[in-house]
């Protein structure tokens, strides 16, 4: 209920925000002096609506504190939310200039539709083992994943869920071919979404879980406060996937400069290092 | 001029009715109307759709014979207490209505789950609730006995007092009384809380997901299979939403049935005359 509301509400206050700013333009393109290079310097507030997957909440709000400190006169507006959520505003002509997708599929749908243009990759985010602390001591590898008595997984229809599948599927040839069936068999739920997986584990209600690098990095630096409520298992290379992310200007788009702006900055040196600093993987490097 | 004075406000408070009328059946007429036959069959060969169906029937039947049973007599109990803790246990059982159900399910986590309250009892025996079909009659139980224990407790409110003296008088037990006397002159009421209650069952989704979790067969409720097959495919969760309208629907006209005026007037006088015989 939560979550979908939320966002709900948010596109709510984007599309009120959005009407108050369309308004803005038109007095300013009605002045006679304006040119285009004129108002991106002008001192009028340029609002920016970025729809983010919910993944990039920490590294892009680090990412927007840099750029409204570069751009003086225009703020950001952050639409976090699931990617199938923001994928279906954005068809819906959610009044977005720049759509970030945690799944290339979404990114794709909506190319295909006419609804962004070219997407570029920016981050990827690997899958990592969170170990509930009672079962830390037993479940030290990705291998010994079979032997928990409660395993929580994401939905096969989410993006989080189908990767965990790939990565049981690649696990067969390294770990034994019964792996991926020894693995579902103590599958006790299929979540939503990566939270409600992150959280069945830090609750102790399920043993183990898959999710990816930058929850179980952000759960971690809560943890920090607090006992520690669970621990992270790398996933080997060779069998672990990556979700990628890629980023586009969103088709009649309000700020179509200022957007291209921010997905520059998303890929420059500095938003690079946000997103690392958050777990994300460098999109360039070999998978 | 008086006439017409009367027809333009009575047009006006029709008129301010109507705008909640369409308000309220647009999205139930769309959920029908946009969209084929075809997708709709369709949807209804989604693997999510029986496993679902069947397990919110087997849950929310369960969870209304456990409210009807308990919350009667507790109702019952309620109606005939006066005082500042009577009130006040009326009011903390009215509390889960208002919480959103995310809350209730944080809540019976805390409660029921491996690191809750009751811990220190449950894990020696060895007994964990969290991802089961207890669970989810767990979580849906929480959420709908209210509605019933409110409607339960005005329903006995209702009844003559002066009929349970009497029969009190006459000798009539305190069980016999509750059995004889209040539950059928209370009875539409009793059926209406039901029948909310169970209603809200049928739609519970927050908590069941915080608390049971999300497994075919085992606890994924028709409101969960909805928001899973929304993941995927809108039309499979069309058809799944139109499966539940469909079923609320044939549960309200039922109800309707059961309390038409008739029905209701004919058990009253039969209380009457049993009174009346024993007196």
């Amino acid at each position: 209920m939560i979550q979908h509301s939320m966002p709900l509400a948010l596109l709510g206050l984007c599309c009120a925000l959005s009407a108050l700013g369309c308004q803005q333009d038109a007095s300013t393109s009605a002045a006679p002096a304006s040119s285009p290079a004129a108002q991106a310097e002008a001192p009028v507030e340029d609002e920016l609506v970025v729809f983010a997957a919910a993944s990039l909440r920490d590294a892009f709000t680090a990412v927007g504190e840099d750029f409204e400190r570069a751009h003086p006169g225009s703020t950001i507006t952050f639409n976090f939310a699931g990617t199938q959520e923001l994928r279906t505003q954005v068809e819906q002509g959610a009044p977005a200039d720049v759509f970030a997708s945690a799944d290339q599929r979404h990114m794709e749908a909506l190319v295909t539709a006419g609804r962004v243009a070219t997407p570029v990759r920016f981050a990827r985010n690997e899958l990592v083992l969170v170990v509930a602390r009672e079962a830390a001591d037993r479940i030290r590898a990705f291998a010994d994943l079979p032997t928990c008595a409660r395993i929580v997984i994401g939905a096969p229809e989410v993006p989080i869920g189908r990767y965990t599948l790939q990565v049981l599927d690649r696990a067969g040839p390294h770990l034994g071919a019964a792996f991926r069936e020894r693995v579902l068999a103590h599958v006790v739920s299929r979540e939503l979404n990566v939270r409600q997986v992150l959280t069945k584990v830090r609750l102790g209600e399920a043993e183990a879980g898959v999710v990816y690098r930058t929850d179980a990095i952000s759960a971690a630096t809560t943890d920090e406060r607090n006992a520690p409520s669970m621990a992270v298992v790398s996933i080997p290379a060779d069998i672990n996937v990556t979700a990628e992310y890629p980023i586009a200007v969103v088709v009649g788009a309000a700020h179509p400069g200022l957007a291209q702006q921010w997905v520059q900055a998303v890929l420059s040196a500095e938003g690079q290092a946000a997103l690392a600093r958050y777990g994300f993987l460098p999109a360039d490097s070999p998978p | 001029m008086k006439p017409t004075s009367s027809t333009l406000q009575r047009s006006l408070l029709a008129l301010m009715g109507a705008v909640l009328v369409v308000f309220l059946a647009l999205p139930l007429v769309a959920l029908f109307v946009m969209g084929s036959v075809g997708d709709f069959q369709q949807g209804l060969q989604h693997p999510l759709v029986w496993p679902a169906l069947r397990l919110s029937l087997l849950t929310t039947s369960i969870t209304l014979g456990l409210t009807v049973l308990l919350g009667t007599p507790l109702a019952w109990t309620l109606s005939r207490s006066e005082g500042r803790w009577a009130h006040a246990l009326e009011t903390l059982l009215q509390l889960p209505i208002v919480i959103p159900p995310a809350v209730a399910g944080i809540a019976m986590l805390l409660a029921f789950g491996r690191r809750g309250l009751l811990q220190p009892i449950l894990e020696p025996l060895g007994w964990s609730v969290a991802f089961t079909t207890a669970a989810v009659v767990m979580a849906e139980l929480f959420v709908s006995a209210p509605f019933f224990i409110q409607a339960a407790v005005s329903a006995f409110r209702r009844v003559d007092p002066k009929l349970i003296i009497v029969a009190r008088t006459f000798g009539a037990s305190p069980l016999r009384v509750f059995w004889r006397v209040g539950v059928p002159l209370a009875a539409p009421g009793l059926v209406a809380g039901a029948a909310l209650s169970w209603a809200r069952a049928l739609g519970e989704f927050g908590a069941t997901l915080m608390f049971a979790g999300n497994l075919e067969g085992r606890t994924q409720t028709l409101p969960l299979a909805i928001y899973t097959a929304l993941e995927a495919d809108l039309r499979a969760a069309q058809a799944l939403s139109i499966v539940l309208v469909v079923v609320a629907l044939t549960l309200l006209l039922a109800l309707k049935l059961l309390l038409r005026p008739g029905a209701t007037s004919d058990r009253r006088s039969r209380v009457h005359a049993d009174a009346e015989g024993r007196a």
